[in-house]
């Protein structure tokens, strides 16, 4: 049996956030000081750790707002890879894979979940290190393909809609002023030209006014 | 193998043409009418929760399988051809209603230069100044000849616009350089947003006729002739590989869908993979006798009809004619064959990235919600002293707006693209950036083909279809003339910062362009230089019909649904006034 892995997230910022276990069951988990740990589907622990580190690294948590940390983009990503998605379910992977030149795109054989076991070895003990060395790790390989996912799948937890794990607490819609899905703009689409307007956050789930079911969940 | 019960009618996808097409003969015909679909089902209930960015516009979940079929593409002759593994620079879609379903609804129609493009090209520049490999033709149909069906069409969907040109009077605030219209458009334009409110005001300072974009995505509410009402739009900016969740934006599932199940004549049959169009192999005319398919248990069925149809997108259609022997394939070597002959896409590309000082409150829009200039399109410019030929137009839009598509565009001042320097920047812009898009025309090449590829395959074993396409000289000076204007608009807005267009180089399938690819079963005057007559008939096979962008000559910079839509119409006009009455070639 696969032994189950968890990644242990501060409490801090965290608030209330809908987990789901390994067997898809979900679960409330209200942090009151406490850390919360979250169950794998993909990772290990300790890849998990260092996901949740080089994308802290791609979108740092500073002065100018959270990051990658307190939008649980680790978790995206995990959720993503246990997903269709991260055995290549819909790319067409018949043989034979050759290389061509760059504008036909990505012919290889490695499914995204197998770029990011090989990447993130590629990465050594990257815990270990320290801010700058991190930086020099990730520099040294910025032209890969793995890192191309890492940095996309970045950008991905940071500002999709909270059922997809990532976006906790709405950090990355905060953080740059999109409201969500908002069901009608019509009386202000043509109005606050040259100020910013941002009303108040919606998420999907909240719109829908039911349990939705995002692509990653096979069922 | 099953033989089924034969039926008057089979179509082949169920898409906008399928659709209308089979819509067309429930209303007027009592024939009976199959449509063969091999995707879904679709209603408008289905797009209540579809505002999620990951899993529709990045996980494409309204877009074809990948892993079931692609297509394979090179760039010229001396290349090995490779799959696209994932579709990027072009969307097609599955299911009931197709790639209709998650467009945009831009519906411009083309200019009437387009329809007549080589004869009037010669005329005014003579045959030395076409470009060298090319195999540009006329459509064997007039811009006039098409003017009623182009009315007709925007009539069903209720298309939102402001008339150029009505009657021959020029009238201002629309496209003045459009083709005469016989009507106004049936509801007023979209609202405006922010940004391309901007961009009216600049072009309109440079001299240019700034327009509203023709939205299928409604301003009001609207009742078309079919009786089908649908309420206007409300501007939430999920257009573009969404369904509408409140059927504002017309889609076959929402125009089509309500009038076609009054009809107990036509019915729609999901998971129906077709496979081969059958015909008799005797002689050089002919007709098809059905068409086989396999269903989503993997059966195989034989489908007798009296009369096909077929409607499944451009590559598709292509290659089941290929697949299926029915007709001549194209060979560039010598320009004898049709099918597969003049594949072009649509020449578009962010033609200036622009930073503002002011937020542009971006979330709010819809696909086709904006301004464009159409004054260098066509044969507008004078091109005696230019270094291309023909042209396109620029556009403001409001679609795309969701933020994992839009973080991390930056000024070009910033060179990090990950940490802090970048994110910082990133975040600053995130809504102060926008782009001028410019869609040009693609003239078509003998050497922009296709055909079947000689190694990889789809999940039934068939050939996929190979691609052999590539920009050219007139494309890349094109790209290079335009951007330069692009960039006077930008700089006329006020904008802090640009980033001008790269240079034009080889075609490239990572990026999306747009999904309005077309040719490889082309409509003309003459069975040596085309696959189907004006009429959208097999010129062989006189009881075959092909609908789609798959039977457009050359690309006429326009996005291409409303001619798609005005071609079938004009199709279902002669079949059910000519052709049912006297079975034959109608051309």
């Amino acid at each position: 049996m696969k032994r189950r892995h968890f990644l242990t997230l501060s409490a801090t910022g965290l608030g209330s956030v809908l987990v789901y276990s390994l067997d898809n069951k979900t679960f409330s988990a209200v942090a009151q000081g406490q850390p919360v740990r979250i169950p794998l589907r993909f990772f290990t622990r300790t890849e998990a750790l260092v996901v949740a580190a080089a994308t802290a690294r791609i979108v740092p948590s500073d002065d100018s707002g959270p990051g990658a940390r307190e939008a649980g983009v680790a978790v995206y990503i995990d959720r993503q890879l246990a997903g269709p998605y991260g055995r290549d379910r819909y790319r067409y992977t018949q043989e034979p894979f050759e290389d061509g030149v760059a504008e036909l795109g990505y012919q290889g054989k490695a499914t995204p979940r197998e770029i990011y076991r090989e990447g993130l070895k590629s990465l050594g003990d990257f815990l270990h290190l320290e801010g700058a060395g991190q930086d020099l790790a990730l520099t040294r390989i910025q032209t890969s393909l793995f890192f191309a996912m890492l940095r996309q799948h970045t950008i991905e937890g940071m500002f999709c809609d909270p059922i997809h794990g990532g976006n906790k607490n709405l950090a990355g819609w905060k953080l740059i002023g999109f409201p969500g899905p908002r069901f009608s703009n019509l009386d202000d689409v043509d109005k606050h030209f040259g100020e910013t307007f941002r009303p108040k956050i919606t998420t999907l789930r909240e719109m829908a006014g039911h349990t939705l079911h995002p692509s990653e969940e096979e069922r | 193998m099953k033989t089924l019960p034969a039926v008057d009618v089979v179509i082949v996808g169920g898409g906008w043409a399928g659709l209308l097409m089979a819509k067309e003969l429930a209303v007027r015909t009592p024939l009976s009418v199959v449509v063969l679909e091999r995707g879904g089902a679709t209603k408008t209930a289905d797009y209540a929760d579809d505002m999620d960015e990951v899993d529709y516009a990045i996980r494409l979940h309204m877009m074809q399988d990948a892993s079931k079929e692609t297509a394979t593409l090179r760039h010229n002759r001396s290349e090995r051809a490779l799959p696209l593994r994932q579709y990027a620079c072009f969307q097609p879609g599955t299911g009931v209603g197709g790639t209709g379903e998650h467009w945009a609804g831009v519906t411009p129609r083309a200019l009437p230069d387009c329809f007549d493009i080589l004869s009037s090209t010669t005329r005014r520049y003579g045959k030395a100044r076409l470009p060298e490999g090319h195999s540009i033709q006329d459509w064997g149909v007039t811009y006039d000849e098409m003017e009623p069906y182009y009315a007709g069409a925007e009539a069903m969907m209720g298309i939102s616009g402001k008339a150029g040109n009505l009657r021959g009077q020029q009238v201002e605030g629309g496209n003045i350089n459009e083709g005469w219209r016989s009507a106004e458009y049936p509801t007023p334009p979209t609202k405006i947003p922010y940004y391309p409110h901007l961009f009216r005001e600049a072009t309109r300072s440079l001299g240019y006729h700034p327009h509203p974009i023709p939205s299928a995505t409604i301003s009001q509410a609207y009742t078309n002739p079919d009786g089908v009402s649908r309420p206007g739009c409300t501007y939430c900016g999920y257009c573009e590989r969404f369904g509408c969740m409140i059927g504002a934006k017309a889609q076959p599932s929402n125009t089509l869908l309500p009038v076609i199940e009054r009809h107990k004549n036509v019915s729609i049959r999901t998971g129906a993979e077709v496979r081969r169009i059958v015909h008799e192999k005797t002689g050089k005319l002919g007709q098809a006798k059905g068409v086989l398919y396999r269903n989503a248990a993997g059966e195989e069925f034989f489908q007798p009809a009296a009369l096909v149809f077929l409607s499944s997108w451009t590559l598709n259609n292509t290659r089941l004619l290929l697949l299926s022997g029915a007709g001549e394939a194209y060979d560039p070597a010598t320009g004898k064959g049709t099918i597969g002959k003049n594949l072009t896409h649509q020449v578009t590309f962010a033609a200036a990235m622009v930073f503002f000082k002011q937020s542009l409150n971006r979330f709010m829009g819809a696909g086709a919600a904006g301004i464009r200039v159409s004054d260098l399109d066509g044969d507008l410019l004078d091109h005696s002293t230019l270094p291309f030929l023909r042209g396109g137009f620029f556009s403001a839009e409001s679609l795309t707006t969701r933020p994992i598509g839009n973080f991390g565009i930056v000024p070009p001042s910033v060179k990090a693209t990950w940490g802090a320097e970048w994110k910082k920047a990133a975040v600053d812009y995130y809504d102060r950036t926008a782009k001028i898009t410019f869609s040009g025309e693609h003239l078509a090449y003998r050497g922009n083909c296709m055909d079947l590829d000689p190694t990889y395959r789809d999940h039934c074993g068939d050939p996929l279809l190979r691609l052999t396409l590539d920009w050219h000289d007139n494309e890349r000076l094109m790209a290079k003339f335009m951007s330069a204007k692009a960039l006077e608009m930008a700089r006329a807005m006020g904008v802090t910062e640009v980033i001008p267009a790269g240079e034009l180089k080889n075609y490239d399938t990572r990026i999306y362009q747009s999904t309005h690819l077309q040719g490889g079963t082309i409509m003309g005057a003459s069975p040596e230089q085309s696959v189907v007559n004006p009429f959208l008939q097999h010129w062989q096979f006189s009881n075959l019909f092909v609908l789609g962008g798959s039977t457009f000559p050359q690309n006429p910079a326009v996005n291409c649904t409303l001619t798609i839509l005005a071609l079938t119409l004009r199709s279902a006009d002669a079949v059910v006034n000519r052709y049912l009455k006297s079975p034959g070639a109608l051309a």
